[in-house]
């Protein structure tokens, strides 16, 4: 279902987005950025941004991507499994999922008993399972993968900079924004690594309660003098508008991904706006005892994925909200010696929100046709990122990600 | 009571010093001319510092820039100390006076024998719990030991090259378990820090909580897994690029065999796993074994540029993308490979290297969170009878020992400052020069990043209301209470410290300059206004972007 590349420059979305931005961006908003200095942002975001021509043109940040990392390779064989596939439990012998276990979503394939919570949202309409997303000439190096994915580069290209924060450099985001990104759960900002303001935190109220110690200034001096300066400048200003609103009713699920997704969502409960978050889920690099603990990180991703939507409609941002997962790989088709699974190559990942499409994207692993040992990619990964700042944020992404990928018809807008 | 920040026999280092008293004066009054503005010249300011030759005194401003870099936080008196010696003396002194033992007694229970895999396997599940409790107390009590002795010790340079072997051969508590291997590979990265780096890897590769992180154990003729082979090439000798996955193929089929008992988990090697047909690694050919490609490694000459490369940016500078610097990292990889991998050789080419001592480059490195912690609790001479809850809080700044996030490390540099690391960073300051109790010291360790089994160990261990939890927490509760940074004894200090002394008669000002110098590595992003002084001044120092940086 690799679909030709959606070539809609429409002028007149064009402008309705453009009119809609400035409607936001007309609104005064007065926030405190730092103790004792008050700025009054007001007209064009362009305007605020205090000369720099930031064009937010084409872009649509008031729709929200929110990026959630599977950290060490989730293999998505177990996740979304082709039990209908003989090979599927022949090669696996010792981890394969029992058919009678899992959530059928076709005749041939079934998720995990441990993504239950995500049962509502596939029934409705507002999940889309992309199967088969990789990309040409994998590498198998968990850091060399992820550096891959975080920049949308090919295999042997090496970009500094996340493909998210490309995007911000070629269209800014609004200053009147709190922040471009947050990120939550992680102490790298992957795709949105290497510029824009960016918070990182792990604990929104701390944030918040801490942030009067932010000392920004203007001094010049080493590159990670510069680094530190520009860390403090986007606290002053996040901590201005971010969170602090009102109180959520839906209850969060236990553990490190239940708490990040609190805290998103207290996040985006306050004033304050951004363009994109990163939420990361560890432990996936499964080498060894893989069932249990893959059940237990699965459970965890169902249940939290379910409570975010339950945040997100309270806060009418469903709408308005792009999840989508990603992973460095998947994992080696044959189960290992030691109970796990070994690095792979391409996986089945996640889509929702409210104007998901939802549905079988991509198309089944082919057992039948490994290489090494390795699924064999249908869904080049640029693909998702292509779509994203296309059909969502509204950005020309062929400029973006160095070239033009085939987009996914996964949304409804 | 661990008494922090007096590890140096001072006289005995005075008494030793052959240096003309003339030459020390000297390199005082650049630093306080420096200061009073008159000596603006970059290039002035560097002769009076230097020296004529190698081998003048440094004087205060170079002996903290090495204490900074190579030891943990300089203190008022090692500056003192070490500031009389020349570079060449001061390096020559760090590397031949170097430790390879810890001088902390280690928790009582490393010795004891582990308990065996497979009674742990059909245990009950009570008893399986209870092992996983224990382990998890075990591991706060291990990175309490090791912080404890990185902030009493009289080796800096030990613990600093522990740390640095740490995050280069990594190996995680989350994944190896038994605490007890964990204490012993960090004995044996101590051992051996300032060694042979060819018989350190030789020695970590069978290593226990090595074999069992990177799952060698499991690595079988029938079943090879290529965790092992990957990073030894891609982490720990090569870099990306210099091998292909062929190699790491054939090279995990060498390393079969090398395995651990499944009762001591002391190395095992098994030969009936062990896969004996013919191997081709990096163009070799061969019936290797795991030594023999260990040997393959080491013969490539990437291997010291990688292991220079690192250790350039462990200790000089951030990066060697300028001519100068590639060729200089070049041309120490080539003395380290002649050394046949003498560790020494290489930190001694490195630190007596232009370029570690090049203007440019001071203040250019991210403190790390034991940097800054260690360093600020040594610094101020602030006394920790229990370093424990510190520990927490290195993990809540990212750097939870023993725990690395995944095999390559700690990203460090930049990656170390984000704005949840920041401001907990500055909390922890802010506390101690409010004069707060630190009662919430370990509430630094709250906001943790990416560093779940500590959180979830602390909340585990703090749910219930008795018993260890209840411990744990008092323990918590008594360290914050006890930890205070005495101001009136360590500002006497700094009067009575030679630099400052000298210049008894000297402005308000230039004094403010050298406390100023003392306490940050680089010059403030944000100047404290004239007229703050004491304690306050302290904090606004330390509360400045400048002081992240060493």
């Amino acid at each position: 279902m690799n679909r030709a590349p959606h070539n809609r420059n429409d002028l007149s979305a064009r402008r309705e987005f453009l009119r809609r931005a400035m409607a936001m961006s007309a609104v005064p908003v007065m926030g405190s950025i730092a103790p004792g200095l008050s700025v009054l942002y007001t007209g064009g975001a362009a305007a605020a941004a205090g000369g720099t021509e930031a064009t937010t043109s084409g872009a649509d940040y008031g729709r929200l991507l929110i990026l959630v990392e599977l950290k060490g390779g989730n293999d998505g064989l177990n996740t979304l499994v082709p039990f209908a596939d003989p090979a599927y439990a022949s090669l696996r012998p010792r981890i394969a999922q029992r058919r009678e276990d899992l959530l059928h979503i076709s005749e041939r394939e079934g998720l995990h008993p441990s993504l239950a919570a995500l049962q509502p949202l596939w029934q409705g309409g507002e999940l889309a399972l992309i199967r088969g997303v990789g990309y040409p000439r994998p590498n198998l190096s968990h850091f060399r993968s992820i550096e891959i994915w975080d920049t949308a580069s090919a295999s042997e290209e090496y970009l500094a900079q996340g493909w998210v924060a490309r995007a911000f450099a070629a269209h800014a985001v609004p200053r009147a924004f709190a922040a471009d990104g947050v990120v939550i759960g992680s102490g790298e900002a992957g795709p949105l690594s290497g510029g824009g303001r960016v918070v990182t935190l792990a604990s929104t109220e701390q944030f918040l309660r801490q942030a009067r110690l932010a000392t920004p200034g203007r001094a010049r001096g080493s590159r990670a003098l510069e680094h530190v300066l520009k860390v403090e400048g986007d606290i002053a200003q996040a901590a201005a508008t971010l969170g602090g609103g009102e109180f959520l009713k839906t209850q969060m699920p236990e553990g490190p991904f239940g708490n990040a997704v609190r805290n998103a969502a207290q996040v985006l409960a306050g004033r304050g706006n951004v363009a994109a978050m990163r939420l990361t889920l560890n432990g996936f690099d499964t080498h060894q005892n893989q069932p249990g603990i893959h059940a237990n990180l699965l459970k965890q991703l169902g249940d939290g994925l379910s409570a975010l939507k339950g945040a997100l409609v309270e806060l009418g941002r469903w709408d308005s909200t792009l999840v989508l997962t990603y992973s460095e790989f998947g994992r080696r088709v044959q189960e290992n010696g030691s109970n796990g699974t070994d690095h792979g190559t391409a996986n089945v990942h996640f889509a929702l929100g409210g104007k998901v499409r939802g549905g079988l994207y991509g198309e089944a692993p082919r057992l039948d046709r490994l290489e090494d040992g390795n699924l064999v990619h249908v869904v080049d990964f640029r693909s998702l990122c292509a779509t994203a700042l296309q059909r969502w944020w509204r950005i020309e992404p062929a400029s973006v990600l160095g070239g033009r990928f085939a987009q996914l018809d996964l949304l409804k807008v | 009571m661990m008494q922090v920040g007096r590890q140096l026999p001072l006289g005995r280092i005075a008494n030793h010093l052959a240096v003309p008293l003339l030459a020390v004066g000297f390199a005082f009054i650049a630093l306080v001319a420096s200061a009073n503005g008159l000596a603006q010249s970059r290039a002035t300011g560097r002769m009076l510092a230097e020296g004529p030759s190698m081998a003048a005194p440094m004087g205060p401003a170079d002996a903290r820039h090495l204490l900074g870099r190579i030891g943990m936080g300089p203190t008022l008196g090692e500056v003192d100390a070490y500031a009389r010696l020349s570079r060449g003396e001061a390096v020559g002194r760090l590397l031949a006076e170097a430790r390879t033992a810890a001088g902390a007694a280690p928790p009582a229970w490393v010795n004891e024998p582990v308990t065996p895999q497979r009674s742990l396997r059909d245990a009950p599940v009570e008893q399986r719990r209870a092992f996983q409790q224990q382990e998890v107390s075990r591991g706060f009590e291990l990175r309490a030991w090791w912080l404890g002795e990185m902030l009493a010790t009289a080796s800096p340079l030990t613990e600093r090259m522990t740390l640095f072997w740490h995050n280069h051969f990594t190996s995680s508590q989350q994944k190896v378990r038994f605490t007890q291997l964990m204490y012993r590979q960090n004995q044996l990265l101590r051992e051996h820090a300032l060694g042979n780096f060819a018989t350190l890897l030789h020695a970590v590769s069978r290593d226990p909580a090595m074999v069992i992180y990177l799952d060698n154990a499991s690595n079988r003729r029938d079943k090879p897994n290529e965790n092992f082979a990957r990073e030894v090439m891609e982490l720990f000798t090569l870099g990306e690029g210099h091998y292909g996955e062929t190699d790491i193929r054939e090279a995990a089929r060498a390393f079969t065999g090398w395995s651990i008992d499944p009762e001591t988990a002391a190395f095992r090697w098994r030969p009936f796993i062990h896969d004996t047909g013919e191997k081709i690694v990096l163009g070799r050919r061969g019936n290797f074994d795991g030594d023999a490609v260990l040997d393959i490694l080491l013969e490539q000459p990437q291997a010291a540029q990688w292991i220079i490369g690192k250790l350039w940016r462990e200790f000089v500078a951030p990066d060697f993308d300028r001519v100068d610097d590639r060729a200089e990292v070049a041309r120490i990889a080539r003395v380290f490979r002649d050394s046949r991998y003498d560790i020494r050789v290489a930190l001694r080419e490195l630190l007596l290297s232009e370029a570690f001592w090049a203007d440019d480059n001071r203040a250019t490195l991210v403190k790390s969170p034991v940097d800054f912690v260690v360093g600020t609790l040594r610094q101020f001479d602030v006394r920790v009878s229990d370093a424990m809850p510190f520990a927490l809080v290195t993990a809540g700044l990212g750097q939870n020992l023993f725990s690395p996030p995944n095999v390559k490390g700690w990203p460090g540099g930049e990656a170390w400052i984000n704005s949840a690391t920041l401001l907990s960073r500055k909390q922890f300051v802010e506390r101690l020069f409010r004069g707060d109790e630190m009662r919430r010291a370990g509430a630094g360790a709250e906001p943790g990043m990416a560093d779940g089994e500590m959180r979830e160990g602390v909340r585990r261990e703090g749910a219930g209301q008795a018993g260890p939890a209840a411990q744990f927490r008092a323990r918590l509760r008594r360290v914050a209470d006890e930890t205070r940074f005495d101001g009136t004894t360590w500002f006497r200090r700094l009067e009575d410290s030679s630099p400052v002394a000298g210049m008894k008669n000297t402005t308000r000002v230039s004094q403010d300059l050298l406390l100023e110098r003392f306490v940050l590595a680089g010059a403030p992003a944000n100047a404290v206004p004239e007229g703050v002084v004491g304690r306050e001044r302290l904090r606004m120092l330390t509360l400045d972007p400048a002081y992240q940086l060493k």
